[in-house]
């Protein structure tokens, strides 16, 4: 089969500056997108406290295959793709479990949690060759998992670069979000958010970085938090909702000023934070805190929790999957369905031995910058499907990413930073990834130009 | 999975006249398909609270994210962000039609007024899109003076845990 398009017409699809709306809307493009960006990248699936024991499993999608990630009995991690080697059925059907072994419900096949077969019944009868030590028999394993501080990321891809170097400085926004917990472990809770939008999976995570957007989009819930009334009963959960929402106001001259845009290979970047309210950030002086503060101290003494608290991230975003708040203990998993279709899954972490009330802060904070029925991210989800109706129509061909591309400077760590946050480096800096995986070239042109 | 210790409902009493509780949830149905958010919002007490969870026989909007969970001071902002013209996620504004039936009251839980229980249906249509949700209400309703006022409203969602564009509309 020949692909629909060749490397000379894909690179002509990105300029410096701007790319093709092609890019958002060709369902061929899509689909290179699926073999040669989410077949090959380490993308992540889940952590490691949603696994803990033998014999834990959830269920993922990676380039639209479902897969099954299991904690095998020697503790590995290992991750399946979910059909059964007879006659194909989906073996494992629910989100989440622990099992000690896997069956398919067509004929009763069972598995090792490792994805051997384990047994047959009416074993008799069958070629040869046919035994439960011949690989063909088995649920195949996804070639490389593994996983760093916890995050399990894995690749579909036999051969690649390693995780250390896919992740590089980026590890530092994993490393921040685990080292905010005094006991140094995070766990999933507080269930799930999963919504979906009519629009490509680019567009969620160049809106994750847009300092430029708030004002705008989300002008009602902020217009609508700045006149509430400060003595109306809450029970602290519409409070913390009201003051996120209230942040989001911040003028242009702020993200000018304070606040920075940072990124690094690999289609990486991450926001600088915008936050100066009390009940939201850690490092500032609120009761809860104070508290949080003692148990870090006593579990990490001062100097190391004072680290920690200077570490001031908004969105990290890693390319192509995965956004986390490591400050703020959320995470987002962007699942492409289709050229046009994207599903998002968003998760809290609870951070061992810090108070309970932050796990309850974490929620609160979850359902206004993540819920499905937030009164901020309603108008994300609507921006993304305007997106594709005015890319349907016969409008300007090139998509502008320019913003700040004259003043781009070098990052000590490798990376590339913008001005400051209004900055859409972090977009050109995803479609430098994306002619690497897409073109099988280091997007070097690009900042020649540049 | 079926949760095997669960009570089997009991049949409810023919006692109770729910005249008066359908007919606020009626009112309630029409002034919110309408769009009379404000007097929506006023129906609610002072320290009421607004809870659509996201997970079936969910424990508590605490410790577990929720669709919408909002406090009288949250609810306040939901309602004046409904009617802002800049709410670009309403623009079109969506067209809605609710259904309610199947009212009982609930057995006393030892808290303040009367839970009442029903069945909803909603069809949200917006921009060449029709949405269907159904699921069951909870009201607990408490007097104030001469009128029924919610203190809690509880929306348990059939598909509270699917994948799902937008919700703005409250339900
Ligand atoms: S398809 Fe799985 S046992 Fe036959
Ligand atoms: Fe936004």
């Amino acid at each position: 089969m020949t692909a629909a398009y060749s490397p000379k017409e894909l690179a002509e699809m990105v300029e410096p500056a701007r790319v093709h709306r092609r890019i958002y809307t060709d369902p061929d493009i899509f689909e290179l997108e699926m073999s040669r960006i989410f077949s090959a990248a380490w993308v992540y699936v889940g952590h490691e406290s949603q696994i803990k024991n033998p014999g834990d499993y959830f269920t993922a999608r990676v380039a639209r295959k479902p897969l099954v990630i299991v904690r095998a009995s020697d503790g590995s991690i290992r991750a399946l793709h979910n059909q059964c080697a007879h006659r194909g059925a989906m073996v494992v059907a629910n989100d989440a479990g622990a099992t000690d072994e896997f069956q398919c419900c067509y004929h009763g096949w069972t598995y090792h949690l490792d994805g051997r077969l384990k047994a047959v019944p009416l074993n008799h009868g069958y070629p040869d060759d046919f035994s439960t030590k011949n690989p063909n028999t088995a649920m195949v394993a996804v070639p490389r998992v593994q996983s760093y501080r916890g995050f399990i990321f894995l690749s579909l891809a036999s051969e690649g670069q390693s995780l250390e170097n896919f992740l590089g400085y980026m590890r530092t926004s994993l490393d921040d979000a685990v080292d905010r917990a005094p006991d140094g472990e995070l766990e999933v809770a507080g269930g799930v958010f999963k919504h979906t939008y009519n629009g490509n999976w680019k567009l969620y995570l160049e809106n994750l970085c847009d300092a430029a957007h708030p004002w705008y989009t989300h002008r009602s819930s902020i217009a609508a938090a700045q006149q509430q009334k400060d003595d109306v009963f809450s029970d602290g959960t519409g409070e913390i909702a009201i003051r996120q929402m209230r942040q989001n106001g911040a003028p242009y001259s702020f993200w000018e000023n304070q606040v920075g845009i940072w990124t690094y290979p690999n289609g990486h970047s991450y926001l600088g934070d915008y936050h100066d309210d009390s009940k939201l950030v850690a490092a500032l002086n609120d009761p809860v805190f104070r508290e949080y503060h003692h148990a870090m101290e006593a579990k990490k003494g001062k100097g190391e929790t004072q680290r920690v608290m200077e570490v001031r991230r908004w969105n990290s975003n890693i390319y192509p999957n995965m956004s986390m708040m490591s400050q703020f203990q959320q995470l987002r998993v962007i699942h492409p369905i289709a050229v046009n279709k994207t599903e998002v899954h968003t998760y809290c972490f609870k951070l061992k031995g810090a108070p309970e009330q932050m796990f309850r802060n974490t929620v609160s904070f979850a359902n206004v910058v993540n819920g499905t029925g937030s009164l901020v991210l309603t108008d994300d989800l609507e921006i993304y499907n305007r997106v594709t109706l005015g890319l349907s129509s016969e409008g300007a061909p090139w998509i502008e990413v320019g913003r700040g591309f004259t003043s781009d400077e070098p990052d000590p760590h490798g990376g590339r930073k913008g001005k400051n946050s209004t900055s859409e480096v972090y977009i050109r800096n995803m479609f430098d990834a994306w002619r690497g995986y897409m073109l099988g070239d280091s997007g070097a042109a690009r900042k020649q130009v540049a | 999975m079926l949760d095997k210790t669960r009570k089997t409902p009991r049949l409810p009493s023919t006692a109770i006249d729910l005249r008066p509780y359908e007919t606020f949830l009626i009112h309630e149905a029409r002034l919110l398909d309408e769009g009379y958010f404000d007097d929506w919002l006023a129906l609610f007490t002072e320290d009421a609270r607004y809870w659509v969870p996201i997970q079936p026989n969910q424990a508590d909007p605490f410790e577990t994210v929720s669709l919408m969970y909002d406090d009288r001071r949250l609810l306040e902002t939901r309602v004046r962000r409904l009617s802002d013209p800049r709410i670009y996620s309403q623009e079109p504004r969506s067209r809605t039609s609710r259904t309610v039936t199947n009212v009982t009251v609930e057995p006393d839980a030892g808290e303040p007024g009367v839970t009442v229980r029903s069945k909803f249906v909603l069809v949200e249509y917006r921009r060449e899109d029709q949405r269907l949700f159904a699921g069951t209400y909870f009201h607990r309703l408490v007097g104030e003076g001469d009128a029924m006022r919610i203190a809690m409203k509880k929306v348990e969602l059939v598909n509270c845990d699917a994948p799902l564009d937008g919700l703005v509309v409250p339900f």
